[in-house]
This record gives C-alpha cells, structure tokens and sequence, in this order.
C-alpha cells in the first residue's frame, strides 16, 4: 500500500497532493508537462525532499516532515525509471542490471546469476553482453525495467516509460509493458501525459493540474464525468457549464450554455449542471441540419488535427471559444472541403450528451 | 524583404581577419619549433641519445614526471569530487588556491616550497624529525612537479566529473548505491576521458617544469638535473646540444598529447539512444 | 588557462628575448646607457650607475645582471648593450672572439672567494677541512659560471697543502648537492639555510647577510683572485659607454667599489 501526502514548492509552482495505491495496482498520474508528474516521482523516490509531507510504502514510514523521519533513496524499496532510462553506458546489459545487486551488498558472482535470471525473464538474454547504445529504444527500457525490478521493489516509479520511443516501435513495446505490469506484485506509480497510455494502464488515474489532484478515479468515471474543463481537453471530450432553462416532459431538459442551447435527456437535479459531449459523436455540416432531433452549434474552423497514430480521423476545432470538437474521418473532412476560417455547423443527438451536476 | 543592415564587405573582411589573426597564432607557435628543428644538425638526435648525461638527464625526467602525475592523480581526485560535487562555505577560496600554481611564476612557487618545506622552512623541522630532506633531492624534484601539476588535473577532472548526467546519478541512487559506489561505478568511469586528458595535461606539465625545480630542488646531475634543466645548462655550453635536448623534449610532450586526445575520444562511445535532455519539472 | 609542456623552453626563450629587448625601449626624450654586469657586481654597479646619472643628466642607465655566461649568450644572440663587464676574462675573452667589443678590456677590480656558512652553522663547519665530511650539503655556482670556476679552482689549489688530503676537491665535491646557476643563488641557499656552506665572492656577502652568514677566508695562495674586466660593445654608444668605464675606472669608481668590498686591480707591471 502505497500514502503519500506531499507538498512542495519549487520557485512559482507548488506542488500539493494526497496519493494512494494498492499493492498490484498501477497509479497514473496524468498531466501537461509542467503539472508536476516528475516532482511527485522524485519525491517518491527519495530524490527530492518535501517541504511537507508523509510518505508511506509497504508498512514503512519512508518520509515524514512531521517527525523528521527521512529516508534516502538507496533505503527505500524503490525502483524508478527516468524518462530516457539512464541506462549506464559504460556497463553491458548484464552490469547494468547487476548494478544495484552489487550496490547493496551481493557479491559478483551472484549478482551477475541474478541479473541473468531477471534478464531471462524479460527475454532479454540475447542482450546480455551488449552496451546501452547498441541497443534499440524498446530494448532499453525493458533493461532499465529489468534493472529496477530485480531489486524487488514495493514502489515501481515510471516518468513517462513511451515517450522516449518513436511511433512504431511504441505500440508493441506498450502491450508488453502492461503484460509486465499486470503481473508485478508492487505498486506502480505511471506518468503519463497522454491520456490514452493513462486509460490503457491505470487501475486508477490522477489527473494533475498546476500541482493539484484535479480528479482521481478508474477510466470510466473520468471519462463520463469529467470535472474540469481541463480534465476533459486532457481525455479528448467537449466539456460546457450549462444553466438549466426548463425542464420538459419525461427527463427532457433544456440548458443555456455559452455556446447556445441545448436539449439532453438527464436525471440531474440541480440548476447548474456539466454537459459532455465526445467529439465522435458530433457531425459537421456546412448547411444548418435540418433534423430537429438535434443540437446545433454554428462555429468556425479554426484547426483540423489529424489523429494519431494515421491521421484516418481529424479533429476539427470549432470557435469561437470556449472551443468545441468534432472527430470526423479525414475522408468526410476532405469531401466538404473543409478549411480553417470556414462557417460550419455542428450537430449532436440530444442522446449523445451526458449531463452531470 | 529585409535589407542587410552593414555594408556589403563587412563580412568577408572581419572573416578575413579571423583568419589572419588564427594564421598568426599558429606561426607564433610554429615557427620556434621549426627554427628549433632547424638549429638541430641532422643526426645529432641519436647522438645525443646516446649520451650518457644525456640520458640520465632523460630517465630522470621521467621518472620524477610520471612519479608527478601519478602522485596529482591520487591527491587531486578526492578534491575534483569535492569540488564537482558539494556546495560548501570557503569553495570560492579554495577553488582560487587550486588554480594558484597555474599563474604562479615558477620561480616563485620554487621559493615558496623552500619557505615551507624546507630545512628552515615552515615544516622543515617536522619534516626533519622524520628523517625527510626534500631540497637537493628527487623527491623534492617530484614536489615541485605536483605543485605545478596538480591544478590541472584537478581542472580537468572537476570538468569532468560536472559534466556527468545527473540523470545516471539518480538511477545510481535509487537503485541503492552509496555516494563511494556511485563514485566508483558510475562517476569515475563516466569522467574518464576527462580524468586522462588531466592526467595527460599534469605529466605534460610535469615534464617540462624548469623554474620550480631549480630554486627549490637545485641543480645536480643524476640527482635533480632534469631535462629542462640541462637544456638551460647547454645553452651556456652547447648550442646544438640544447636545441636537441629541447627538440627530444618537445617531441615527446608532441606524442603524448597527440596520444592522450587519441585516448581520451576513443575511451567509450558517448550513448548514441537515447539523448539525454535536461531534466523538466512535471 | 592550460600552459603547454614548452613552457619551459618558453621561458629561457623569454628570458633570451627580455635581455635582447628591454635594452631598446628607449625613454622619450632621454639617452640610455646599456650595462650588461655579471651578477656579483649588481650592488656596487647600482651605486655606479647612480653616479653616472647624476653626472649625466638626460641619461638613463639599465643595468642588466646575469651570470657572466649568460650575458655573453645574450650578447652573442643580438641582445643591445652598450657596456659588458664579467666576473673572469673567460667570457670577456668569449665576446672578444665574436667580435662582440668595440675595444679593449680593461681590469677594474678584484675579488676573492670565501666560504659562506648560514651563522646557525648546521654541518658544523669550523675549518676547510671539515667540508669533506660526508653529508654536508654543499652548494656552487655550475662550473661553467665564472665563479664556480674559481670555486672549483681553490678547491683542487688545496689538494695536498698543509693539513689537506691530497684529493681534498674530490671529497668536498662528492658533497655538491646543486649546481646554481649563479653566484647569488648560492649565497641564497646558504643564507636560507637549505645548504651547510657554499662558495661566493667576499662581496657577495652585503651588510644584510653579515647576520645570517658566517664568513671562512681562503688563504691567499689558494684563492683564485677574480679578475673584472669592462668593456666597450659593438655597436653601441661608445662614447657614452667610454665615459661610463673612465667612471669606474676612476676615483670615484674605485671609491665605491671599495665600499662593496672589490679589491682594486693589480698593479701593472
């Protein structure tokens, strides 16, 4: 079981959160670059101090400002992987992931029977003998993943394990890390600005905003029910304050929302309540629909993004602010001829909205 | 469109003179080795090798100069850590004393290895007690080549020692190595290239150390009379002798740089994936 | 600031070019007078030259000390001087052979070796004698300085005297553990008490070193007495050089010369 309640501040930006992970879970933290994801990790790890704050970890105590209890990185349980992975480049495969046997008191020899039993694991074998920069991006960070875990770690910490690699390679090396993951007995703190790679990996996600826990929770809850704008840019969703206008027939509700009414179907109580809408749920057009069943927003393109990983979709953003999204295929873009500086319209079912206070 | 804001020949005359000016540097260099070369009668390399002064003049040099740089690498590692590494009151001050010997006259630090650990000196009387005599002694040859060594290897090796990635430090701590095995392990080999272009700089300058060595070690055949100090002597006696000595001695400070630089690139190939970016809050 | 390993040879090279380049910076609107002296004069030709100036107003005189053997090098590699007086007529004889005087040379004065030994006297040294016990420290000039030559000179003239081993010079110089490079760095050495005794000239030793050294006389028929000779160079300005011997030649000369402890010239016969 992993409780960390820190707090901490570097220059302008502080850094103020509440963590708790279950041993076997993976924990995603979330977030823009710059929302303190790596502080948090460094704190963990013992690399950085906090001003304030506790920090618990498979029964032990590893931090506590309160009572000045203080444990250095090379005491805890620990096992983090930078963002690039740091593997030692003047050691081979075998001595990088020996190192921290040898560190903490195993003889050579066992260390080095360790290492390769940790690197058959991983199927790594083949690599043994080979040095850090003979070796591809995947292969480094299976490496660096095998040089932390065969110190058993309570706490796996992971700054952004894909982001180093390039977009082909990606994809396989993500499905093998969640086999990895999945079979860990440790909590697993992942770091993450993508919200793709947090919905894939995290049994609970934290989303981090300006140094604050902006929402905790699993990918269907975050995803349904957003709770800050910035929350829902992060997961890809259209997210609008509304005001409720009246309330119809059955669960009809009518809602004023800065970019014009709408009509959902909602079991809310309450005056005030978020409306989400995901993008591919939303159709542009370049006439006014003439469909009644629906909600229309007129807008002006201001960007067409395509999709990673092909660019089969786009997403096209509609001012003026606050922005709206639509996801459409590249094709169907291309067949309106759509462009930035464009006036379109777009549509949505009244069943596509979910409304929440 | 913007125009260029100077004149059109600006450009090409300051290139111009930047090449002028690097062109006169390297002559300033060159031609007193050349003139030297051509001082030296064809032949009289070898001859002069087989002389028996000078040969003990040489296997003096160095021996008391690979002693030297030996002797800096031992005691200058500890201080290039303690300098690459921690903050601590007084570092400036003593960061301008491990640079001292460098523009220190070596006629002076000559002097002031007498006043301290000479017979009257200020540990003279100690030094004494146990039985050690440093003036008029190879060992006192040795001393005044550390003083004038030292600095830059301790340079070369804080430089060193700086420049490794607080990224492989990190990984060192969390997976439980101590500040002596990070140092070992992780530090030392990382800064080796370093740490030899030091080692190479230290018995370089070793090797060639005149001033120091005659006011405070003397001047004796066999005993104290290195290279340099018998090239000075020649000047008074043998022209043609001096200019070889001194070409045998350039041409082995020559090797030994062309060779360090060899070694030093050559050490390890720096990481070629992933690259290294500086560290970034979140 | 890496300095490279020819730095050595940079600083001879400097050395060489200071001597042959200070001499011809000439001060606006004044004469300069160029003396080369060997380094035993350096006090009695600083109150010369002192003398000079003020006989001769407008003119300036740079004095350059230096073992005679390197004033002569200096001399022979191009270094300007209007006036060069040595400690032997060796090296006189040296820039004659080069064509390196405008004239004669003329003896000026004399001097006469003596032991110096640091007054706390830590080799013991009562008597000549006693400099061949082993393990003194002994310092002189290198033999190729005039003043180690007459050092060396006195030592192998007491081979065999009364009261000394016939091979007295090899057992003293068995106990040689540095060669300086001039006659003062002996003296230096001595009075820094890092060597037990060293030979220099009876002038060597001024009022500032009477506390710190004490004196041993060589007899007489064992001292090489050192002979000074001066001399016009080539090339310079002779007439402001001539009148600058006649000073030292001269009353006045002689006066101050005395003062610093030279024995005047011999006699001629």
């Amino acid at each position: 079981m992993l409780r960390a309640s820190l707090r901490h501040a570097l220059g302008e930006f502080r850094l103020e959160c509440e963590l708790e992970a279950a041993p076997g879970s993976t924990l995603v933290l979330v977030g823009e670059s710059g929302s303190g994801k790596t502080t948090v990790l460094r704190l963990l790890a013992g690399l950085l101090r906090p001003d304030a704050g506790r920090i618990e970890c498979d029964g032990a105590t590893w931090c506590d400002t309160g009572t000045r209890q203080w444990w250095s990185p090379q005491r805890r349980a620990v096992g983090y992987l930078s963002q690039d992975y740091a593997l030692f480049p003047h050691l081979s495969v075998l001595d990088n992931v020996g190192f921290g046997l040898v560190a903490s008191g195993h003889g050579r020899r066992t260390s080095r029977g360790m290492a390769a039993a940790m690197l058959e694991r991983l199927g790594l074998t083949a690599l043994a003998e080979r040095r850090p920069s003979q070796l591809s991006g995947g292969q480094q960070q299976r490496v660096a993943l095998a040089r932390a875990l065969v110190l058993e770690p309570a706490l796996l910490l992971l700054d952004e394990p894909l982001s180093a690699l390039d977009l082909e390679t990606r994809h396989a090396v993500r499905t093998e890390l969640r086999r990895t993951l999945r079979e860990l007995p440790c909590v697993t703190v992942f770091v993450t600005h993508a919200p793709m790679e947090a919905m894939l990996f995290g049994d609970r996600i934290a989303v981090l905003e300006r140094g604050r826990v902006a929402q905790t929770g699993d990918a269907p809850a975050l995803l349904r029910r957003p709770r800050t704008r910035y929350v829902a840019t992060l997961l890809g969703l259209n997210l609008l304050p509304g005001r409720v206008r009246h309330r119809g027939p059955g669960d009809e509700v009518a809602l004023e929302t800065p970019r014009g009414l709408v009509t959902l179907l909602a079991a809310e109580a309450g005056e005030e309540l978020f409306l989400v809408v995901s993008p591919d749920q939303v159709t542009l057009s370049r006439e006014p629909p003439s469909a009644s069943a629906r909600n229309v927003f007129p807008g002006v393109v201001e960007e067409i993004l395509p999709e990673p990983p092909h660019g089969e979709r786009v997403r096209v953003v509609l001012g003026p602010a606050p922005s709206f999204v639509a996801e459409v295929t590249a094709q169907a873009s291309h067949a309106m001829g759509l462009t930035a500086g464009q006036r379109v319209y777009a549509s949505f079912k009244a069943t596509s909205v979910a409304a929440y206070a | 469109m913007i125009a260029a804001s100077s004149p059109r020949w600006r450009e090409p005359l300051g290139r111009a003179l930047m090449l002028g000016l690097a062109a006169l540097v390297a002559a300033l260099v060159a031609l007193p080795v050349v003139a030297l070369v051509l001082r030296v009668p064809p032949g009289t390399l070898l001859a002069q090798l087989g002389n028996p002064s000078v040969q003990e003049a040489l296997r003096l040099s160095l021996t008391t100069s690979v002693a030297a740089a030996l002797v800096s690498v031992v005691i200058g590692l500890p201080m290039a850590h303690l300098l690459a590494t921690r903050a601590f009151p007084g570092k400036r001050v003593l960061e301008i004393l491990m640079d001292l010997p460098m523009v220190i006259p070596p006629t002076v630090a000559g002097f002031a290895l007498l006043m301290a650990f000479g017979r009257a000196g200020l540990l003279g009387g100690t030094l004494t007690a146990f039985g050690i005599s440093l003036p008029f002694t190879t060992a006192g040859v040795v001393l005044a080549q550390v003083f004038m060594a030292v600095p830059f290897f301790v340079g070369a090796a804080r430089a060193g020692f700086s420049a490794v990635d607080p990224r492989y430090l990190d990984a060192a701590a969390t997976l439980r190595a101590g500040e002596m095995h990070t140092f070992w392990r992780v530090r030392l080999p990382l800064a080796l290239p370093s740490l030899v272009a030091g080692l190479g700089m230290a018995w370089a300058r070793a090797l060639g150390e005149f001033g120091a060595t005659i006011t405070f070690a003397g001047n004796l055949a066999g005993v104290t009379r290195t290279v340099p100090l018998d090239v000075y002597l020649l000047l008074h006696e043998d022209l043609e002798a001096a200019a070889t000595l001194s070409l045998l001695l350039i041409v082995m400070a020559a090797v030994l740089l062309a060779g360090m630089r060899q070694a030093g690139l050559g050490l390890f190939a720096p990481p070629r994936a992933p690259r290294f970016a500086p560290p970034r809050a979140g | 600031m890496p300095l490279t390993p020819q730095r050595a040879h940079l600083q001879f090279g400097v050395v060489l070019l200071a001597g042959a380049l200070l001499p011809a910076l000439p001060l606006a609107g004044q004469q300069v007078l160029s003396v080369f002296a060997a380094a035993s004069l350096t006090e009695a030709f600083n109150d010369l030259g002192r003398a000079f100036e003020r006989a001769h107003p407008g003119v300036t005189v740079r004095l350059n000390y230096s073992g005679s053997q390197v004033l002569a090098t200096q001399l022979e590699q191009g270094a300007r001087a209007d006036v060069l007086a040595t400690a032997d007529q060796r090296w006189m004889q040296y820039a004659r052979d080069r064509r390196l005087l405008a004239g004669d040379a003329a003896t000026f004065a004399r001097n006469r070796l003596v032991v110096v030994i640091p007054r706390a006297n830590p080799g013991y040294v009562e008597k000549l004698q006693d400099l061949t016990r082993p393990g003194l420290k002994l310092v002189l000039a290198g033999a190729q300085v005039p003043a180690g030559g007459y050092s060396r000179e006195s030592l192998r003239r007491l081979n065999g005297a009364p009261g000394f081993p016939a091979a007295f010079d090899r057992q003293v110089l068995a106990n040689l553990v540095s060669e300086e490079e001039n006659v003062r760095a002996v003296v230096a050495k001595v009075r820094l008490r890092e060597a037990d005794a060293g030979i220099a000239y009876a002038t060597d030793v001024g009022a500032r070193d009477r506390d710190a050294l004490t004196i041993l006389e060589i007899p007489d028929p064992y001292n090489p007495i050192a002979e000074y000779p001066i001399a016009v160079v080539a090339g310079g300005h002779r007439e402001l050089a001539g009148a600058f011997i006649a000073l030292v030649l001269g009353p006045e000369g002689q006066a101050l010369l005395a003062t610093r402890g030279f024995l005047p010239p011999a006699p001629r016969r």
